[in-house]
């Protein structure tokens, strides 16, 4: 009795969080998607999953999907190598060694929004970077970088990057400081060069970590928004739409708010999808044991 | 990359939904939401507030200037809600229509009708079937802001008055080492200005009233319009990178670049000049600035003496207390219709404070605005948000090199059949 009780005190307010506000909005959401309705009055034009249909087969859809793809892909080739490196960098005895992890740290504290603004103004027309580049003689590379289509989702990206590389090198230092030093002595009395060292040992003890921010980087990724919305609401030419800004576009800005929750129910499953897999196989390992 | 969550939008919904507090009817605490976060607008609905609270001491207001482009989101969330504000920021037209289904937005047509008429026209946007559902306290006219001093560097005497005149100015801008004319692209809306306006001089006054009505564009003008603006892309006239160019933010938009000397014209509505103003610390700033209206176009079927306008206005809730229509009516009074034309801010919509228009140039659109012989709203606004939201993007994407005339013509039929 006194276990229920417990249990009841200790799990109710939680739970009633997460059903109020996680549950019950996806289940509305879905419960919405299944009319066409411009979100005033109540819900008369049934049209099942038509909305879907137009969802899915929409191009600009399509294209919002291919574009967090390409970032999910880009954040895994580059941002994970570089993460890793840099992480392995902060992890030496350097000198200003706080200093430089306070560096790179700093970008990921700012909000989304503050930062979309900082790199606009970095990012315009003989802005900050048209004058660095043509300083450095590479008048060459200068680009319209937030209206040259082919241009302004790796534009995009590296504003990304630049906000949460951060967060990637704090995590996998962190797990840096949980490898037992006497490992890595042992290989090296062992004879092993310091990057057999750190490829044989570091390394592979560092896969818990990785695996949790390659998790974490692809939901993100998938979910990109804010700094999309205030560098270039999705455009030119929906050139840089993400799901998300494709969900507030035509949820919001059209009042379709019918459309918009089939959206919100696609990108949904798209992420819960991805988790429930990469939990299956990726990360079973690392949970054993904490998870049943 | 955390990110705003679709669903917490939508969690937001919910909890607005049920938590909000009951009702404020009658309690006369009025809650305002309007979009003058700046001033001088910010300042003279603050004063609006206050003397007619000193005036109805038992009204009291709330002013919550919110950012334009919020109340695409905030409004329909709101008037989901049990707590919409009792006043709110209202354009008419096809949003207006979408916005009374939630039975939320009160029907002023009986508490108004002593005064409206006053208006004439320009309360018309804000009917729906024949009933008012909000009122507006100023009307707008687009057409090209030029600064006089880079036209007078290019040797331009008189402002163009055909679209080939402007065309050859366009050229006499780029000689001279002037940008010709900047635009806010990144927004999208300021582009459909263009294609707006070349619809207006394209097509007869009875096919754009038509047109609207039925969201059909069958007549041969609306693909015309394409052309012409494909003619215009063609002059090469925005500046560079126009596409990633904000309307109205900071230095380097598009209001920016002519407020600070670096563009000759952009073709906004009548606000721009306080736009520009705030954005330069030229002082002498507001002699420099003339207006033309849109140029006309040859062969053109249009009436040139129509124009491409709106107005901004507000909407009562049914949760605004009893004085609400008493405080539109206050808005749309003389006095703060003098202050507002005083300041600046926009042109009257009650004809009787016209003579308050200190700037010339003001004074002059304004003139011009009377003389019309039929404002054609906006298209997005006009048309159901829908509608109007595809046909801007049609047209963004066709600013932006992705698309056709007809691309653009087609947009508003499938999106007024539902097709995506």
């Amino acid at each position: 009795m006194t276990r229920r009780l417990e249990l009841a005190l200790l799990l109710g307010p939680a739970l009633l969080l997460f059903v109020g506000f996680v549950l019950a909005p996806i289940g509305v959401a879905a419960y919405y998607s299944l009319y066409d309705w411009q979100g005033f009055g109540s819900l008369t034009d049934f049209v099942g999953l038509g909305n879907y249909r137009d969802v899915l087969t929409g191009a600009v859809f399509q294209g919002a999907v291919l574009h967090n793809l390409v970032i999910v892909v880009l954040s895994l080739v580059v941002q994970l190598p570089v993460s890793v490196a840099l992480a392995l960098l902060l992890n030496r005895k350097l000198r200003g060694r706080a200093v430089l992890r306070l560096v790179v740290f700093a970008p990921y504290v700012l909000s989304e929004a503050t930062t979309a603004v900082i790199w606009l103004l970095i990012l315009q027309p003989g802005g900050f970077v048209d004058q660095l580049l043509s300083g450095l003689g590479l008048h060459a590379l200068i680009r319209q970088w937030l209206a040259d289509p082919r241009v302004v989702l790796l534009t995009l990206f590296v504003v990304i990057t630049w906000k949460y590389i951060g967060f990637g090198i704090i995590l996998l230092l962190a797990g840096l400081q949980g490898i037992p030093r006497e490992l890595i002595e042992a290989a090296s009395l062992d004879g092993a060069s310091p990057w057999q060292a750190t490829r044989g040992v570091v390394l592979p003890l560092l896969g818990p970590t990785i695996r949790i921010w390659i998790f974490l980087s692809v939901i993100g990724s998938l979910q990109v928004f804010d700094v999309v919305w205030i560098m270039t609401l999705g455009g030119p030419a929906n050139a840089s739409t993400t799901m998300a800004t494709y969900l507030i576009d035509h949820g919001f800005k059209r009042y379709e708010f019918g459309y918009g929750s089939a959206v919100a129910v696609v990108l949904f499953i798209i992420c819960f999808a991805f988790a429930l897999v990469y939990q299956r196989f990726a990360l079973r390992r690392d949970t054993e044991g904490a998870l049943r | 990359m955390r990110s705003i969550r679709p669903l917490a939008v939508l969690a937001a919904a919910l909890l607005v939904a049920a938590c909000g507090p009951s009702g404020t009817a009658g309690s006369g605490a009025l809650t305002w939401w309007h979009n003058g976060t700046s001033d001088p607008v910010k300042s003279l609905w603050q004063s609006v507030a206050d003397s007619y609270h000193a005036a109805h001491p038992d009204v009291t207001i709330t002013v919550d200037p919110i950012q334009n482009e919020q109340f695409q989101t905030k409004v329909p969330l709101a008037l989901q809600s049990d707590s919409p504000p009792g006043l709110y920021q209202q354009w008419g037209g096809g949003q207006e229509a979408s916005q009374i289904k939630s039975g939320k937005v009160l029907d002023l047509t009986s508490s108004v009708s002593g005064w409206i008429g006053q208006l004439g026209q320009a309360a018309a946007g804000w009917q729906v079937d024949g009933k008012q559902y909000g009122v507006p306290y100023d009307q707008h006219v687009v057409g090209f802001w030029y600064r006089k001093d880079l036209f007078a560097r290019a040797g331009i005497g008189a402002p163009p008055a055909t679209m080939a005149d402007f065309t050859a100015d366009l050229g006499k801008l780029r000689a001279a080492g002037v940008t010709p004319v900047a635009i806010g692209s990144k927004d999208r809306w300021p582009d459909a200005f263009y294609w707006d306006y070349f619809a207006v001089r394209e097509c007869a006054t009875d096919v754009l009233r038509q047109s609207v009505k039925t969201l059909k564009l069958d007549d041969p003008c609306w693909l015309k319009a394409g052309q012409d603006l494909a003619a215009l892309l063609a002059e090469n006239p925005f500046q560079q990178g126009f596409l990633g160019t904000p309307a109205q933010q900071g230095a380097g938009s598009s209001a920016g670049l002519v407020a600070n000397g670096q563009a000759a014209m952009e073709l906004q509505g009548d606000w721009e000049p306080g736009t520009m103003a705030s954005l330069t610390e030229d002082k002498d700033f507001a002699a420099k600035l003339g207006w033309f209206p849109f140029p006309t176009v040859e062969g053109g079927a249009g009436d040139p003496g129509v124009t491409l306008g709106g107005g901004d206005g507000f909407s009562c809730t049914t949760a605004a207390p009893p004085a609400c229509p008493d405080f539109l009516k206050y808005i749309a009074g003389v006095e703060v219709q003098t202050k507002l034309a005083a300041a600046g801010i926009g042109l009257p919509v009650n004809p009787d404070a016209a003579s308050a228009l200190k700037d010339p140039t003001l004074k002059a659109v304004f003139d011009y605005s009377r003389k019309a012989s039929y404002v054609q709203t906006y298209f997005d606004v006009a048309m159901p948000t829908a509608v109007g939201q595809a046909l801007n993007d049609a047209i963004a994407n066709f600013m932006a090199g992705k698309g056709t005339p007809a691309g653009i013509v087609q947009s508003v039929g499938q999106a007024a059949t539902g097709d995506r």
